[in-house]
């Protein structure tokens, strides 16, 4: 059934501080709103349980993509859109720049953003798992300060997060350490365009004299958070990337994920696809 | 009763034109569209962004008017399918549409030409892969999509021909 419409307010805050402040008034009340590619469905659903909304898509503290010769810092209303479009996320950040691309279709990737992307929350989200292998820290405001967490751990369980009552995702931000690291992501959907993933692999690893000497592995749609696996890495780090650590990486991954049935695939079919993924991970590695 | 939203004033540009409009802030743009300023070539498909139907151009990006609240499009510049015939003169990927059968039960053409119409303002010569991923976010359930393909294809060789 679709939404009563005067149930639901929307206030556009002149600037973040005004947006915190509205925040801290009433503690969990007032949500931020940004490019509607979730809320929307929802409320078109009938299933848009907060009623209050500040309209933050203009709100210039949380636009733009520094670039500094550590780091590269992304606005939480980063779209996928400008993600592709940026130059030295092209270049050294591809995980993300191929998540943005295989995620909805044109008209999603001009509205969709990273912040609302993390925030949603969704184990099926596509730019998690290449943020998981960056390692990257996202900035949490509120009316009362900042901290700054690792993404890593931001994401406690099915839809729960490390995020209160009052507070905001202000930026993303991304350590220039890439060079010589050879990337891997790939989708796994119905189709290319606007299908959710299946199962979504992102994958970093850094070899030396044919050996493992460091890698980051990250899977959407395999469990209650976007996973990172963490025992698969350890499993792989120092080995040779061939068939001999090919079984042992496979079967720690497929104890590591848990997998369910839903609408948009089985169990069965996303643990074999994770084994194949983890295959041809390797591949790259090993070429 | 709980706290009820007043309706808002917008004001927008709309194919060019001063717009303004009241409704609720999280009213479907694609309703305003539709229902408030009466232009009703955008269509609604699904209505949750999957299908493409209700494309539109918002400050010259391609958009999901399904997924916009009103509220946001204070002080935007909208183009419609109204929006594309200059004096009457249809655009060329219209007329393309018209020439190679791009077009048949009708719902999801105006969404498909602004789609087409914003990938050729970002890519003037978009090559086949280009046109297969700017029309991706649309969905066409009668054609099989070839004609549409062939139509846009069809636009570029004219935009070519000319320049």
């Amino acid at each position: 059934m679709r939404a009563y419409l005067p149930a639901y307010e929307m206030e556009t805050p002149r600037d973040l501080a005004a947006a915190l402040a509205r925040m801290a008034s009433e503690p969990g009340v007032w949500k931020p709103f940004a490019g509607g590619t979730d809320l929307m469905v929802l409320l078109e659903a009938g299933k848009l349980p907060h009623k209050k909304f500040l309209n933050v898509w203009n709100l210039a503290e949380l636009r733009g993509v520094e670039v500094s010769s550590e780091h590269v810092t992304l606005g939480a209303l980063t779209t996928y859109a400008e993600v592709q479009r940026h130059e030295i996320l092209a270049r050294e950040f591809p995980l993300l720049c191929r998540a943005a691309a295989e995620t909805g279709s044109v008209a999603t990737q001009n509205r969709g953003t990273l912040g609302g992307n993390i925030a949603n929350a969704s184990p099926a989200a596509d730019s998690p798992p290449a943020l998981i292998v960056y390692d990257a820290e996202i900035e949490i405001v509120s009316a009362g300060g900042s901290r700054w967490v690792r993404y890593a751990s931001f994401h406690t369980e099915y839809k729960k997060m490390n995020l209160h009552a009052g507070e905001l995702i202000r930026r993303i931000r991304l350590t220039r350490t890439q060079a010589g690291w050879r990337q891997y992501f790939r989708k796994v959907g119905t189709r290319r365009a606007q299908a959710i993933s299946k199962i979504c692999f992102a994958g970093a690893a850094r070899v030396e004299a044919g050996r493992i000497a460091d890698v980051r592995i990250a899977l959407g749609s395999v469990a209650p958070t976007v996973l990172h696996a963490v025992r698969v890495e350890e499993l792989l780090r120092g080995q040779r990337p061939g068939s001999t650590v090919l079984q042992a990486a496979q079967d720690a991954l497929n104890a590591e994920i848990a997998p369910i049935d839903d609408m948009r695939s089985t169990a069965r079919y996303r643990r074999h696809v994770a084994r194949n993924l983890l295959a041809e991970f390797l591949e790259v590695l090993a070429g | 009763m709980p706290k009820r939203a007043r309706k808002i004033r917008v004001s927008c540009e709309v194919n060019g034109d001063a717009a303004s409009f009241e409704a609720y802030p999280m009213t479907r743009l694609l309703d305003v569209l539709r229902e408030e300023l009466k232009l009703t070539g955008t269509k609604e498909g699904c209505g949750e962004g999957e299908c493409g139907a209700c494309s539109i151009e918002m400050d010259g990006a391609l958009v999901n008017s399904c997924l916009v609240p009103a509220l946001q499009a204070q002080g935007v510049k909208i183009r419609t399918i109204e929006g594309l015939a200059i004096h009457g003169s249809l655009h060329a990927v219209q007329q393309a549409f018209i020439t190679h059968g791009g077009a048949q039960c009708g719902i999801c053409t105006p969404g498909m030409i602004l789609a087409a119409v914003n990938l050729l303002a970002r890519h003037s010569q978009p090559d086949d892969t280009q046109i297969r991923e700017g029309l991706s976010g649309n969905l066409c359930r009668c054609t099989g999509y070839m004609k549409i393909f062939e139509s846009v294809v069809a636009a570029v060789r004219r935009a070519e021909t000319r320049a």
